[in-house]
């Protein structure tokens, strides 16, 4: 890493790039360094946010798996209790939330609720830790909190639109072109409902389009002013012992506050998916 | 290059204003219906915190693309 005196703003760079991996414009693959990062263009992979994300959801579906195949019901230990509290409790949100049929959408709400949560988890780990570990391997960047990363938000929020158009189009088919078309005004005179349809069709496709956008970019800024505020405050503890003791108390009061966060946003994410599907489900 | 950080800080001010008022009438509402009907307290308050969370979305994305404006794209213009 930085060898010798390194300013903060190089610091706060430094903890703010990720591991990026792709072809540059010489046709040679490779990961790249600060200098040619912006070369790698568009189709660069964050492989740090790829591994610690696809290792928790790993993480997420091996102990829910290994407690589910050993469920019992006489004795049941207190990691099942904990697991089975999990369930009751999202089984709950869906039920209050989505009204359709489909039997996917606890699952999803389950996987992504834990799987956000997980992600959302990694942000209390102290900010330098694991940068400076594997380091010590020789990577140069590594940022370990995969949902400040916001293709990774993004991407979840795009593929839970996919979801929402699908069973769209697959519960209501002509129904949802009409529910686009015909929404907001709707006149006896066919004549000038003709007329307004492109209007309509307008407000519908931009409050359509707001919706993965929020959800993502909700994920994306919590967790990204979060993590930027832990590395202000780490920025702190280079400023002598008074200023390294307040940085102490800052940094513990921010991650107290900041559990809260964590929860609430894999939460709210779960709960918005479920009110989409049941939006997309709805037949009036 | 001092604009970017005026523009970075007004989007960070305005929008946690903005919430601020919002979340604050909403925690009146909350204290007013819960002393209204002591029993639904829980229910309530399960609910204000969704309502804070999706509320919450809009200050922290602007300080979040502020934070990026501060300290990726500032240092560049220098």
């Amino acid at each position: 890493m930085a060898s010798g005196e390194q300013t903060s703003t190089e610091y706060i760079n430094h903890h703010l790039t990720n591991l990026t991996f792709g072809r540059f414009p010489d046709g040679s693959w490779g990961f790249a360094t600060s200098k040619n990062i912006e070369e790698l263009g568009f189709m660069a992979i964050h492989v740090d946010s790829m591994i610690w994300s696809m290792g928790l959801a790993a993480l997420f579906l091996f102990l829910f798996h290994r407690v589910a195949v050993k469920a019992t019901t006489d004795v049941p230990t207190g990691f099942q209790n904990f697991v089975e509290m999990i369930v009751e409790f999202i089984d709950g949100q869906v039920k209050e939330t989505f009204h359709g049929q489909t039997k996917m959408v606890a699952p999803l709400a389950l996987t992504i609720f834990c799987w956000v949560f997980l992600m959302n988890l990694m942000d209390l780990v102290p900010v330098d830790l694991v940068p400076w570990l594997i380091s010590l391997l020789g990577v140069g960047y590594h940022k370990i909190v995969p949902t400040t990363d916001p293709n990774v938000t993004m991407g979840m929020a795009f593929s839970v639109f996919a979801l929402m158009i699908f069973y769209s189009f697959k519960v209501k088919g002509v129904g949802f072109i009409k529910e686009l078309t015909l929404q907001p005004f709707t006149f006896k005179n066919p004549f000038v409902q003709v007329l307004i349809i492109p209007f309509n069709f307008l407000l519908e496709i931009v409050s359509l389009i707001a919706k993965p956008f929020s959800l993502g970019l909700r994920l994306f800024g919590n967790m990204y002013a979060g993590e930027m505020i832990f590395i202000l405050i780490s920025l702190l503890y280079t400023g002598g012992l008074i200023l390294g003791l307040m940085g102490g108390v800052l940094q513990f009061g921010w991650a107290v506050f900041h559990i809260l966060v964590v929860t609430l946003q894999a939460f709210i994410f779960m709960v918005l998916t479920c009110v989409y599907m049941s939006m997309a489900h709805e037949d009036h | 290059m001092e604009l970017i950080i005026i523009a970075a800080a007004l989007m960070i001010s305005i929008g946690g204003l903005g919430v601020a008022i919002g979340m604050a009438m909403l925690g009146g509402k909350l204290l007013e219906s819960t002393a209204r009907q002591p029993e639904l307290g829980p229910m309530l308050q399960s609910k204000m915190f969704i309502v804070v969370a999706l509320l919450d979305a809009v200050p922290m994305i602007g300080v979040g693309i502020a934070m990026y404006l501060i300290f990726a794209v500032a240092p560049g213009l220098a």
